[in-house]
């Protein structure tokens, strides 16, 4: 394999990677701030067992998260230098800004809520919790405007001279609409997965008899938060989806293997293409669906990918610009699927723990143990699909992938830190999981009387 | 003053940060083994860096971060040029930041002393490293210009070990460990206090002797030695004057002495490296500057907005964050130290 090929799997591994841990940081960040909210405003002992609990959890999930994020920062330089160069003058401002105004917020305040306990008033250390998590959100922000740049490049101006482009509006790359389409999407899926993680804690310790008094309102508010966001992700999914429309035609054409431009485009629930890719043969779907998810009419213009290409050549020259159907058809497929099937499941446990019931039933506990497994899986493939289906571009329109690796860096070089970073990533899930289930084996702590020594911290590593 | 001169300040200053804060941390991980002799002593240790460390190390990623934004070329010829000790630094955090977050969630001995050796070795590597990629930059590494109009390292892996850049490596690896100790004085109480002041000392010696050496032979290099000669004087003062503080057992002074130390030398460097930012081993080959690696002055200006704002902000709330923590810490207040918090169903 080429040093651009193990580039391109380095960076997808380490990213969906990053990626399993972020979004339950972000939702789970919010969910403890509020469980902390409810013992502040309510003093019951059972919210603030559950905050410690949750924010166990929450922590250990964490520091994966900065762990792994790190590696992100440097990869560009490292793997993707030529991508750097062109992008530097744009891209590397949200990703300073990041740094600056998110993870400095993020990791200080994370520090003071958990050392904090018993070194603050009350209400400031839960101040500390929120201010956490909404650094949480603003990161979010700026790395999915950077990425948004990628997928929609806005308010730059082509430098031949030097051969990369450059900043004319750092507003119009803070407010690009991709970046706001896909923030108000990908947070409710953080949301969701993280409401998928609480109730599948919150079934599994109620099976279990553990500290009923926690565990029915996580269960609760765990499935409530899937519904709930469920709808705004479908919701904001389908606003993106027509913004795709519209700025990468190419990839929607890809996500439904439409070959051939069409109005009354139906959503396939099944294509099966033939082996070359160019046309499909066997379609079964939804009628008119998919042209009213894409432009909003039902008589809607959807244009296909054999029309597309032949545009793109005469555009951007020879080549092709035709990113891999079969797997960009699946991944938004399984996006969707995985995420819906979370939904139904919450849906169907809520009816099933109605007043207070709670089924004793061995099915029950397994399918609500595999819940939060389907968010994550949402949302990987909802990252392998934008990023796979924007091939061969790296930016769009602008600039290739192929031409973004890093030119001084041998595939040997690549090889060996893609191996040790896969190697090492799966240890770290390995012992990730593990703490995960013995802290909930464990269980909520009694709260305990406040020692007479009061001198004894109440945290410590 | 241009633009292109603030951003190479602001860079050294995030660079500033992140040694004198990151650096205590690597030395309190390297000492650990040796300041503390029972489980109670690890966790004290270990808790002075607890709320503090990541924190401190995301100066590292604003500088990255900032590097990216304002020297773009800057960013990817270091990053892609000295591949594998940025790769081995980046193993090294990653390990190091889930070590401390997971070494006390079981009692187990092995469990335990398996992640703390882990924090040593992970320590120790960055403390290294660092030293070494910056001695390299500042004395220059072998570049060429290449048909695509850009300036790419084509040193390889070997050449980035010279003397000169072990040298720099041995200062910051040996300048962080005496750094760490007398943070750890001045955090602790009991007998990791009376240890770490005495490792202070001794180990602040050596650095003492290497630091000197380091900037001596950084002198040679240059044609223009003046701005480094001042630079080193105030090293060598504020270190001696660490080492006195320290020596009358005054770990604030000695502390705070310690931290202008490390940000002296790199305002050392880089005052040695300016208007460069990667200069050419080879005098007269192509490098790499202020002028030509950096973003437009539309970019610069708007991040010069960003972080004349920010930054004050930043070092406002981390201040009081260091305020709220400032009480030592006795390993006596460390509750049950052999107990895991994972280790007891409730
Ligand atoms: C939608 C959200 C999102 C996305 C797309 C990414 N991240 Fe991330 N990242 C976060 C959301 C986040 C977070 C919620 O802020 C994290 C996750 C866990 C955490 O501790 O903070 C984080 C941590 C984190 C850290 C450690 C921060 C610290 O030390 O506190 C770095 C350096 C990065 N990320 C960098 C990146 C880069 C360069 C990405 C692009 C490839 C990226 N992340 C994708
Ligand atoms: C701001 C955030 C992001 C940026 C800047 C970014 C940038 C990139 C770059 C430079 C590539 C290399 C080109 C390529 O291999 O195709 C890439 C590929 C990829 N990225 Fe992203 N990405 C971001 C977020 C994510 C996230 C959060 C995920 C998923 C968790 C992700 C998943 C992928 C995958 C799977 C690939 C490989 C695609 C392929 O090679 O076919 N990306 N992205
Ligand atoms: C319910 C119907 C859904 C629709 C119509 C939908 C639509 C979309 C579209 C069109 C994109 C591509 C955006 C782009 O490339 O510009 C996308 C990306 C993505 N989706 Fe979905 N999605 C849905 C459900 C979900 C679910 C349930 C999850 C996770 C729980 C999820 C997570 C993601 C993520 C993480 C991305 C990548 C980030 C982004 O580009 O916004 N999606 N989705």
């Amino acid at each position: 394999m080429s040093a651009l090929d193990l580039a391109r799997w380095q960076f997808g591994i380490t990213t969906v990677y990053h990626f399993i841990f972020v979004p339950i940081t972000i939702g789970s960040g919010f969910l403890v701030a509020g469980l902390q909210t409810a013992w502040y405003r309510t003093n019951k002992d059972k919210y603030l067992r559950a905050t410690k609990f949750f924010g166990k959890l929450f922590l250990i999930n964490f520091a994966i998260g900065v762990v792994t994020g790190i590696v992100q920062e440097f990869q560009f330089g490292m793997n993707w230098s030529s991508y750097s160069r062109f992008v530097g003058d744009i891209f590397g401002a949200p990703l300073a800004m990041e740094g600056l105004l998110a993870f400095f917020l993020e990791s200080t305040f994370l520090g003071i809520w958990i050392f904090g306990w018993d070194r603050l008033p009350k209400k400031l250390h839960l101040a500390s919790i929120w201010i956490a998590a909404t650094g949480t959100l603003l990161s979010a922000y700026f790395i999915l405007a950077a990425n948004a740049f990628m997928q929609h490049p806005v308010g730059y101006v082509l430098n031949g001279t030097r051969g990369r482009a450059e900043l004319t509006s750092i507003f119009k790359v803070l407010t690009n609409s991709t970046a706001v389409a896909a923030f108000f999407h990908t947070i409710p899926s953080a949301f969701l997965t993280a409401g998928a993680l609480f109730a599948a804690v919150g079934a599994w310790m109620i099976f279990h008899n553990k500290d009923a008094e926690v565990a029915k309102p996580a269960l609760k508010i765990g499935l409530i938060t899937v519904l709930i966001s469920f709808v705004l992700v479908a919701v904001s999914g389908d606003t993106t989806a027509r913004l795709m429309t519209t700025q990468q035609p190419m990839k929607m054409a890809a996500a439904e293997a439409v070959y051939n431009t069409k109005t009354n485009v139906p959503f396939s629930l099944l294509t099966i293409g033939t082996l070359n890719g160019s046309k499909s043969v066997f379609q079964i779907g939804l009628p008119s669906v998919l042209s009213f998810m894409a432009t909003g009419n039902v008589n809607g213009t959807v244009e296909g990918v054999n029309n597309l290409e032949k545009s793109y050549e005469q555009k951007y020259g020879a080549g092709n610009y035709t990113p891999n159907i079969p797997f960009a058809y699946w991944s938004f497929r399984l996006m969707i699927g995985f995420g819906a099937l979370a939904a139904l499941i919450s849906f169907l446990a809520l009816l099933f723990i109605r007043q207070g019931r709670f089924p004793r039933k061995r099915w029950f506990v397994r399918s609500m143990v595999v819940l939060p497994f389907l968010p994550i899986l949402a949302n990987s493939f909802g990252w392998i699909f934008t990023e796979s289906a924007r091939q061969p571009w790296v930016v769009f329109g602008l600039f290739k992938t192929s031409a973004g690796v890093s030119p001084g860096v041998s595939a040997a070089s690549v090889l060996f830190t893609m191996v040790v970073f896969t190697l090492l990533y799966g240890v770290l899930a390995v012992i990730e999981f593990g703490l995960i289930m013995r802290t909930i084996k464990v269980g909520p702590e009694k709260t305990k009387e406040v020692s007479a020594n009061s001198d004894t911290l109440t945290m410590a590593y | 003053m241009s633009l292109n001169s603030f951003w190479f300040v602001i860079i050294a200053v995030l660079w500033i940060g992140y040694f004198i804060l990151e650096g205590f941390d690597f030395g309190v991980g390297i000492l650990l083994p040796v300041v503390a002799k029972n489980q109670a002593e690890r966790r004290a240790v270990l808790t002075t860096l607890g709320p503090l460390w990541d924190g401190n190390e995301v100066w590292l990623l604003v500088a990255g971060g900032a590097t990216f934004a304002a020297f773009p070329e800057w960013y990817a010829t270091l990053f892609s040029g000295f591949y594998l000790p940025l790769f081995l630094i980046l193993i090294s955090l990653i390990v190091r930041g889930v070590a401390f977050e997971y070494r006390s969630k079981y009692g187990s001995e092995k469990w335990r002393s398996r992640w703390d050796l882990a924090i040593t070795v992970a320590s120790f590597l960055p403390a290294l490293l660092w030293g070494v990629a910056f001695a390299n930059i500042v004395r220059g590494v072998p570049l060429t210009k290449v048909s695509a109009g850009y300036i790419q390292y084509s040193g390889g892996f070997w050449n980035l070990l010279n003397p000169y850049a072990l040298l720099g490596g041995l200062t910051t690896l040996s300048l962080f460990v005496s750094h760490g100790a007398f943070f750890l004085a001045l955090k602790t109480d009991g007998e990791i206090r009376v240890r770490a002041n005495k490792l202070g000392q001794r180990v602040g010696l050596v650095t003492a002797l290497l630091a000197v050496l380091f900037l001596g032979w950084t002198l040679l290099g240059l044609t223009s030695k003046g701005g480094v000669i001042a630079g080193s004087v105030v090293v060598v003062v504020a270190w001696l004057t660490a080492l006195a503080a320290n020596a009358k057992g005054r770990e604030g002074y000695a502390f705070l002495f310690s931290a202008i130390a490390t940000a002296a030398v790199v305002i050392t460097l880089f005052t040695g490296l300016y208007p460069n930012v990667m200069p050419n081993l080879t005098a007269g080959g192509p490098g790499l500057n202020i002028f030509n690696a950096s973003s437009t002055h539309y970019t610069l200006g708007v991040m010069t907005w960003v972080a004349v704002i920010m930054t004050p902000i930043v070092l406002l709330y981390q201040g009081w964050s260091y305020w709220i923590f400032r009480k030592r810490i006795n390993p006596s207040q460390i509750s049950s130290p052999e107990v895991g918090v994972l280790d007891t169903v409730h």
